[in-house]
């Protein structure tokens, strides 16, 4: 069966001729290839700049890669035209970015409404994703985000990206800002959401027991490469050292 | 003569005045919006033309009002004597606070709101109107406020040049020396500008989206 993502040979150099002092010519990524099947989790670890978020942004193309493949259910990412290929693909970052003009009713159903579902429809689809993620629909739809915690406000962002219900879901660390309690709570959540909506995912963090609460494979990444790649128990048992330094900081 | 009595005498040149001062300015900063908004969110999408473009906005800005009036007189198709002169000039001097607020009301956009539309699959122009130019609005306004409190002010040198509006009464006034006659077109000119003011803060007030 086609994989919901596969990912193959993707790397990103910053334009330049590498003779400057600045990094010119630089890979962020380089040689990174995986893929993600329906219902399965890959988690992206590694310390800041590893290269885990521009892996990301490479797969929806806020950032075109230099070189390497991206596939999507089986077509490639960049035959698609963008807009197409981003709407196919739910897309959670750590600062949210709801829109604050916009209330959760209108955030929730804006891929909908770009993609021309009936009111009806939208609004339906947008009171079955309230409460998917946690919200009380008749209490929330008519708010704006100023008005919601930052848990609240996260459990939107979630509900925005499933809102067409793209086959694949990224994440960028997306309870990272979020206060220790809270987050705890929304990583809980998140791991019974994911067993029940059957999504393929690529999640970002640097938090390894996040990761490993939340991963059905880890890769991890080091200096734009991906240094390891396997489930979580054998990420537990490798004995690659920068493995061993996260799991030291478990 | 009291300022009442003049006012009494004269009602019919003084509406006349107020009428083509009103012209003067709606013309002036209609057009400036017209040009300066679409300039001003060029600006966001080509970074290295905001220094050249605010430079230039910058340079008519800092030319003293009745200098570029005289300057533009002789000037083929814009120039001559009249309300046309006028008009350009008061549009070149709306269009700074216009462009530059525009910019920067775009530009102010959370970083995050921007990426998370792009990210979910909207188009520039989709981002732009339902997002950037909204978000935008209530620094655009007060730009257009600026615009417009200046303009009323500068449109009473504009009698210098033949384009009427309230300056008639103050240049007049001037000179012959008759304090009554400067108060008769001063005093609606300062009424006009703080009536501008309060209803365009008004209207800057309610569009003030909250970033957070």
């Amino acid at each position: 069966m086609t994989p919901a993502l596969e990912v193959r040979g993707l790397g990103y150099r910053l334009p330049g001729t590498g003779k400057g002092d600045s990094g010119n010519g630089r890979f962020l990524v380089r040689d990174v290839s995986f893929s993600v099947g329906a219902g399965e989790t890959l988690v992206l670890l590694g310390r800041s700049g590893s290269g885990k978020t521009t892996t990301l942004k490479l797969i929806n193309r806020l950032l075109e890669p230099t070189s390497g493949d991206v596939r999507v259910a089986g077509e490639r990412a960049a035959d698609l035209p963008v807009t197409r290929l981003r709407r196919r693909i739910g897309y959670v970052i750590q600062e949210v970015g709801l829109f604050p003009h916009f209330t959760v009713e209108r955030n929730v159903g804006l891929v909908p409404r770009l993609d021309a579902w009936s009111p009806a429809r939208i609004a339906a689809r947008v009171r079955e994703l309230l409460a998917l993620v946690g919200l009380d629909p008749d209490t929330f739809v008519r708010r704006y985000p100023h008005e919601l915690s930052g848990g609240q406000r996260q459990r939107v962002g979630v509900a925005r990206a499933l809102a067409a219900d793209p086959p694949l879901l990224l994440l960028d660390e997306p309870f990272g800002a979020l206060d220790p309690i809270t987050r705890v709570e929304l990583q809980r959540e998140f791991a019974a959401l994911e067993g029940r909506i059957g999504k393929a995912m690529v999640f970002v963090t640097h938090d390894v027991r996040e990761g490993l609460l939340l991963g059905t494979h880890i890769g991890l990444m080091l200096q734009g490469r991906l240094a390891f790649l396997g489930t979580p128990d054998d990420f537990r048992r490798s004995d690659n050292p920068e493995c061993r330094a996260f799991m030291a900081a478990a | 003569m009291s300022l009442l009595s003049f006012y009494a005498r004269n009602s019919q040149e003084v509406l006349g005045l107020v009428g083509q001062h009103v012209y003067l300015v709606a013309i002036s900063t209609g057009a400036a919006i017209v040009i300066g908004v679409p300039l001003g969110v060029l600006l966001t999408r080509r970074p290295g033309w905001r220094g050249p473009v605010l430079g230039v906005a910058n340079v008519f800005q800092t030319v003293p009002s009745l200098a570029l009036f005289g300057f533009l007189i002789p000037l083929p198709f814009i120039g001559g004597i009249g309300a046309r002169t006028a008009i350009v000039a008061l549009v070149l001097y709306a269009l700074l606070p216009i462009v530059r607020n525009t910019y920067e009301g775009i530009a102010g956009v959370d970083p995050a709101v921007r990426e998370a539309g792009r990210g979910m699959g909207m188009t520039d122009w989709q981002l732009l109107a339902q997002v950037e130019l909204p978000l935008g609005f209530g620094v655009i306004l007060a730009g257009v406020r600026v615009a417009t409190v200046v303009s009323v002010g500068t449109a009473t040198i504009a009698a210098a040049i033949g384009a009427g509006g309230l300056g008639v009464y103050i240049f007049r006034g001037v000179a012959v020396v008759d304090d009554t006659l400067i108060l008769a077109g001063a005093l609606p000119a300062a009424l006009m500008a703080l009536a501008a003011d309060g209803l365009l803060g008004v209207a800057e007030r309610r569009f003030a989206w909250r970033a957070k």
